[in-house]
């Protein structure tokens, strides 16, 4: 099958799915990048539309729960004037037996233009875009909008936006990601991000008990001392303690964890004076990250949303224009 | 640079000569408190000329029209499309589209689309430097620098130099 080894990208190198940004070349990343700086102002428009995926039919098919990214994804849609469907798949056919793929058949024969997947099951948005071009289905495209713990490619993303909009050049930048790396599929999307666009310095910091076998493989340094890891970095990225999948004896206490790799003033106040601290939410206050840093100055945890916004809307543009 | 086809082939005029008829012409005819709003980049360059040239108090606009065009479908989205800047109120504003060169009208009709994605301005004219014939839409501009007859299998491009003069240069069609 034409495409099995990254069918995310057509023959001329087009952008087709967004299933993960793990071998995704540089110039397709500064390139959604570029292309989101401009839907990021029709926000702060009149008419918050503009009229490129007018007539298109948009399917959030979200198999986990999700707020703030089903949100976003929907107005992001909305805004490109494409109809949106929300399906609420734990309440429908999934749960009377009714396979994925089946599933999809279906959708694509009420003429779906777009999948916007999440999924609980590494792989699941692959092994959609597969079968769509194994049936004859090049056209409908399909975006990964988080898949077990594999990846997050649009969180990703708009994490690298949002660097880029404060600190300009990766090629010069110290990056920390803190927490529960083991879990986290926002984790490894950015780091597989930061590494394609050259960022030299990515650390994370975490106990050894939240971080995957074989870590460093990924081009990352490893600390367990969070001081030490902070020292003069630029960027801070804050990851969600998810405590709903730690299953086993993993961490002592939520108390604990934060006493050792809690985001305090003081803990920052190691990193560059300029650091930025960033969280992809939802944030766990007090777990994780103080409030006085959550709500300080130097957190841009809410311009992400806002960015996270024009980057699906350029995902999305960029993967349903031109000819199937 | 690429091949670049004979400027001779188009009889093109001289960008400078061009802009100077242009502003001549609407010297008479543009409201002293008139916006203009140039179409990325070429028309962007125009409008800030323009704005200096002509009397009265002109707030410069851009308008980047790549997501109003008719081609997403077949073509998909341009790479570099800018951001859209128009830091005055569209809403009951005079407004003079500028553009480089006028050709099917596509364009133009994909900026007047957005503008009223901003508000309902009082009036929008259209200024062109060159004006090549060959619209496939019923839009005529206002006011014309020059007026040339040029060959479908090329395309007229405006360039700018550092010290900010205008060029124009003919390309084979079908780059953009």
């Amino acid at each position: 099958m034409n495409g099995a080894r990254n069918p995310q990208l057509g023959p001329d190198g087009r952008l087709l799915h967004l299933l993960t940004l793990e071998g995704l070349p540089a110039e397709t990343i500064v390139s959604i990048l570029d292309t989101a700086e401009p839907f990021a102002s029709i926000g702060e428009r009149d008419v918050k539309k503009v009229p490129l995926l007018r007539g298109k039919a948009v399917f959030n098919l979200f198999f986990e729960n999700s707020t703030r990214t089903r949100t976003t994804f929907e107005i992001a849609a909305k805004r490109l004037s494409a109809d949106v469907i929300n399906l609420n798949i734990g309440a429908s056919s999934t749960s009377k037996g009714e396979t994925l793929l089946d599933t999809i058949d279906n959708l694509v024969a009420m003429n779906a233009d777009m999948f916007v997947v999440r999924h609980a099951q590494s792989g699941a948005p692959h092994l959609i875009a597969s079968h769509l071009h194994a049936t004859g289905k090049p056209h409908v495209h399909v975006i990964n909008a988080g898949d077990g713990r594999h990846g997050h490619p649009t969180q990703g993303l708009l994490d690298l936006y949002t660097i880029r909009h404060y600190k300009r050049d990766f090629r010069a930048l110290s990056v920390a990601i803190v927490g529960d790396v083991l879990h986290s599929r926002v984790a490894r999307s950015l780091i597989h991000g930061l590494t394609t666009l050259g960022t030299p310095d990515v650390r994370v910091i975490a106990p050894k008990t939240l971080l995957p076998a074989r870590v460093e493989a990924m081009g990352v340094r490893v600390h367990h001392d969070m001081r030490a890891g902070l020292a003069g970095c630029d960027v801070v990225v804050m990851l969600r303690l998810q405590s709903e999948r730690m299953k086993g004896a993993l961490l002592p206490s939520s108390g604990e964890y934060f006493r050792h790799y809690g985001l305090t003033a003081d803990k920052l106040a190691l990193a560059k004076a300029d650091a930025i601290v960033m969280h992809p939410g939802p944030m766990n206050r007090g777990v994780e990250i103080d409030s006085a840093v959550a709500d300080g100055e130097r957190s841009v945890i809410l311009p992400q949303v806002t960015f996270g916004i024009a980057v699906r809307m350029a995902v999305m543009s960029m993967i349903a224009g031109g000819p199937p | 640079m690429t091949s670049r086809a004979d400027p001779s082939d188009a009889n093109l005029p001289d960008a400078e000569e061009a802009l100077a008829s242009l502003a001549q012409g609407m010297r008479a005819g543009v409201a002293h408190g008139a916006a203009f709003v140039g179409i990325y980049s070429g028309g962007a360059w125009i409008a800030e000329r323009l704005a200096k040239l002509l009397p009265g108090d002109h707030p410069v606009g851009y308008i980047d029209v790549s997501f109003y065009r008719d081609d997403f479908a077949s073509k998909g989205l341009k790479a570099g499309a800018r951001r859209s800047n128009l830091p005055f109120d569209v809403g009951g504003a005079s407004i003079v589209l500028i553009d480089d060169v006028l050709y099917t009208g596509r364009s133009t009709r994909a900026a007047i689309n957005e503008l009223f994605d901003y508000g309902r301005p009082a009036s929008i004219e259209l200024a062109v430097l060159i004006d090549r014939g060959g619209r496939e839409l019923p839009i005529e501009p206002t006011y014309v620098g020059a007026r040339v007859a040029c060959a479908r299998s090329l395309s007229i491009a405006l360039s700018r130099a550092g010290d900010g003069k205008l060029a124009l240069n003919v390309e084979p069609a079908g780059k953009a």
